[in-house]
């Protein structure tokens, strides 16, 4: 497999405020944050709200721009925005479909930016909205008369009529009810079975990741704290904080909760991230070093394809 | 590889038997219906003759998706409901009826009796108000302190919910915190004076797993310590699993299941019941379909059972009457002709 997405040394960062007589803040939303997508690949991303998942979700498809580093896509590609082959899929498919657009001219419009003539914009849209599960009839029809897993259907369709090599998906099910999460879900691994398409997928759903992913990156303050493939992220979790997310999961089967098994504190501001080791204010086996030096991503002993940003990883 | 061995089913059992005890429930609902003047295309009977109880000192788990009537179910217990709402029934709270309080005697029941907990706690507290004043307001009006002594008392309620720095964060807006922080002096709020009951309306759904971790620890703690009976609502099985002693799962407007969490887990019979256990990605192997309960939710009820037209067992006699909740096995009820 060829690397489709590569992306190197990111750092994205925001000036916040400022005035007259106040020195304008920075606010670290990612920090040195390198990882490939190989072609066909299902890449994960994890952490909680304010991990920087968004951001890096926004920097890949080309609407925020880089403060350093690499973003470059496979041979052939030049990477510049417009070229991107990469398509978005938000989380409220409410607030992502213009509600004054017919469901045919909302999916065609990627197609409509590129010169594509009317009458094969029409029919690829309802190919496409086929593929998704809709009828050819939903082209007539507004984004307000569909369920909410229609319109995330919808979304989906409209990321996937331009034939992108990467989508990526932000938190595409948590609007979702349970039962038609399972139904999305499902699309989304039909779509990739049948176009070999990427995904770049971000989600606090470890249950959905564990189900969907190949490899998953565990962010947190907009540094990587883990990156391994599925089976030992989920098996062999060797970072503290993926440890604590594991554990975090509320479990069918077990009963009730045994109680003070839980992380201590909250995601600091990214405003002021600690020194050291971003994770050390929560972690439980912060040491001395751990507020001092910041742990490079490195293999995790005896797992070659596990990296892991900790001084004491297991 | 999320789910683990379903051994502890006995000691769940045990765990609920001790903690209803034998005497009268603390709340009984009775053929609760909620219904509201029908528009255009919209269902009028939002809850359709519920029944179901809670011990004291019981947490009850109630599960169900958009539109099942698990929200109106709370408000109906707390006087919260719109006052288009027509309300049938009864609910016994401790020896009366709550349906035929008037609006003051809901007032000192709220708050006092039973207290409810909201999934944003961002928008259920005043933004213009210290958030140790919105806790000290519950003392003043239920307990008849001074505003300093309810002050006080607040600082000592934010700390027992494990909030850093309590003296601070007492004299902070509610913008000032986190939404973990939040919903800790929600939860606080809540327990003031000590209620009977807590209605806790998906209160970790907008929070991230580590700090739902944390309210889900602090809500057990809290349980324990002063024997509050907790109603929990959560669209999230996994997370009723962990809290409740019973859950009800709710269809449209109405029970279909009501059991043990063990006996629930262990033995869903509800086909519906059993599609939304089928359906979670923990349930299936990686990378292969999950199963799928047909058809969306909401739209015009089907006639007969309103699972029928989503059941793979529905039939001609499913389409035809509605299913009663019955009990099956001992404290295991279900709603479905299917069922023996």
């Amino acid at each position: 497999m060829a690397a489709l997405l590569d992306v190197q040394d990111l750092n994205l960062r925001f000036p916040i405020g400022g005035g007259l007589f106040r020195k304008p803040l920075t606010l670290h939303a990612l920090t040195d944050v390198s990882f490939t997508v190989e072609e066909g690949e299902t890449l994960a991303i994890v952490g909680e709200s304010g991990s920087g998942k968004t951001t890096l979700g926004y920097a890949i498809s080309g609407l925020l721009t880089p403060s350093s580093g690499h973003i470059r896509f496979g041979e052939a590609l030049s990477g510049a925005v417009e070229d991107r082959p990469v398509q978005l899929v938000f989380q409220d498919p409410f607030s992502a479909l213009d509600p004054r657009m017919m469901v045919g001219d909302i999916v065609a419009e990627p197609l409509r930016l590129a010169g594509v003539p009317n009458k094969e914009r029409q029919e690829r849209a309802e190919t496409v909205l086929g593929q998704v599960g809709l009828n050819a009839e939903s082209a007539q029809r507004y984004p307000h008369e569909f369920s909410g897993g229609q319109r995330q259907r919808i979304a989906i369709a409209r990321a996937l009529i331009a034939d992108p090599k990467l989508i990526v998906a932000d938190e595409p099910l948590s609007a979702l009810d349970v039962s038609i999460q399972s139904q999305v879900l499902n699309l989304l691994n039909k779509i990739k079975r049948e176009r070999s398409i990427s995904y770049l997928f971000i989600s606090h759903d470890l249950g959905v990741v564990h189900h969907l992913a190949d490899r998953v990156i565990v962010l947190y303050l907009g540094r990587i704290m883990e990156i391994a493939s599925r089976e030992h992220l989920f098996a062999t979790p060797s970072h503290p904080y993926t440890q604590a997310l594991m554990r975090s999961v509320p479990r069918i089967g077990r009963g009730r909760r045994q109680p003070g098994q839980s992380l201590k504190g909250e995601i600091p501001t990214p405003l002021a991230p600690p020194p050291g080791c971003v994770f050390h204010t929560r972690c439980p086996k912060a040491q001395d070093v751990c507020r001092e030096a910041v742990p490079v991503l490195e293999p995790a002993p005896g797992r070659p394809g596990q990296m892991s940003a900790c001084h004491f990883k297991d | 590889m999320m789910i683990a061995a379903p051994a502890s089913v006995a000691e769940i059992q045990d765990a609920h038997s001790q903690a209803s005890g034998a005497a009268t429930p603390l709340l009984r609902v009775q053929d609760l219906t909620i219904a509201f003047p029908a528009a255009v295309g919209r269902e009028a009977e939002v809850v359709s003759s519920i029944s179901y109880e809670i011990g004291a000192g019981e947490a009850l788990g109630v599960v169900g998706e958009s539109g099942c009537g698990k929200t109106m179910t709370s408000l109906a217990l707390m006087g919260l409901l719109p006052p288009a709402a027509q309300v049938d029934g009864a609910i016994w709270f401790d020896g009366r009826d709550l349906t035929k309080l008037s609006a003051r005697a809901w007032r000192s029941h709220r708050g006092r009796d039973a207290a409810m907990v909201f999934q944003e706690p961002m928008t259920a507290m005043n933004p213009v108000m210290r958030v140790g004043d919105q806790i000290a307001e519950v003392l003043v009006r239920h307990e008849g302190m001074s505003k300093r002594d309810g002050f006080s008392r607040a600082v000592q309620l934010l700390a027992s919910v494990h909030i850093p720095s309590p003296e601070r964060r007492a004299q902070d807006y509610p913008h000032q915190l986190s939404g973990g922080m939040r919903q800790r002096a929600m939860i606080a709020m809540a327990l003031a004076c000590r209620p009977k009951l807590l209605v806790a309306d998906e209160p970790t759904t907008a929070l991230d797993v580590t700090v739902q971790a944390q309210i889900l620890d602090l809500m057990l703690e809290l349980q324990e310590q002063h024997g509050t009976a907790i109603q929990f609502i959560s669209h999230n099985l996994a997370v009723v699993s962990e809290i409740a002693h019973r859950i009800m799962v709710m269809y449209s407007g109405r029970i279909v299941e009501y059991a043990s969490v063990g006996d629930l887990f262990a033995n869903p019979l509800h086909p519906y019941t059993q599609g939304l256990i089928k359906t979670l990605p923990e349930m299936g192997q990686p990378g292969s379909d999950l199963y799928t309960i047909p058809g969306t939710i909401g739209g015009k009820r089907p006639p007969g059972c309103r699972f029928s037209n989503r059941c793979p067992l529905a039939d001609a006699g499913c389409r035809q009457a509605e299913p009663a909740l019955r009990e099956v096995a001992p404290r295991h009820y279900v709603a479905c002709h299917k069922v023996n």
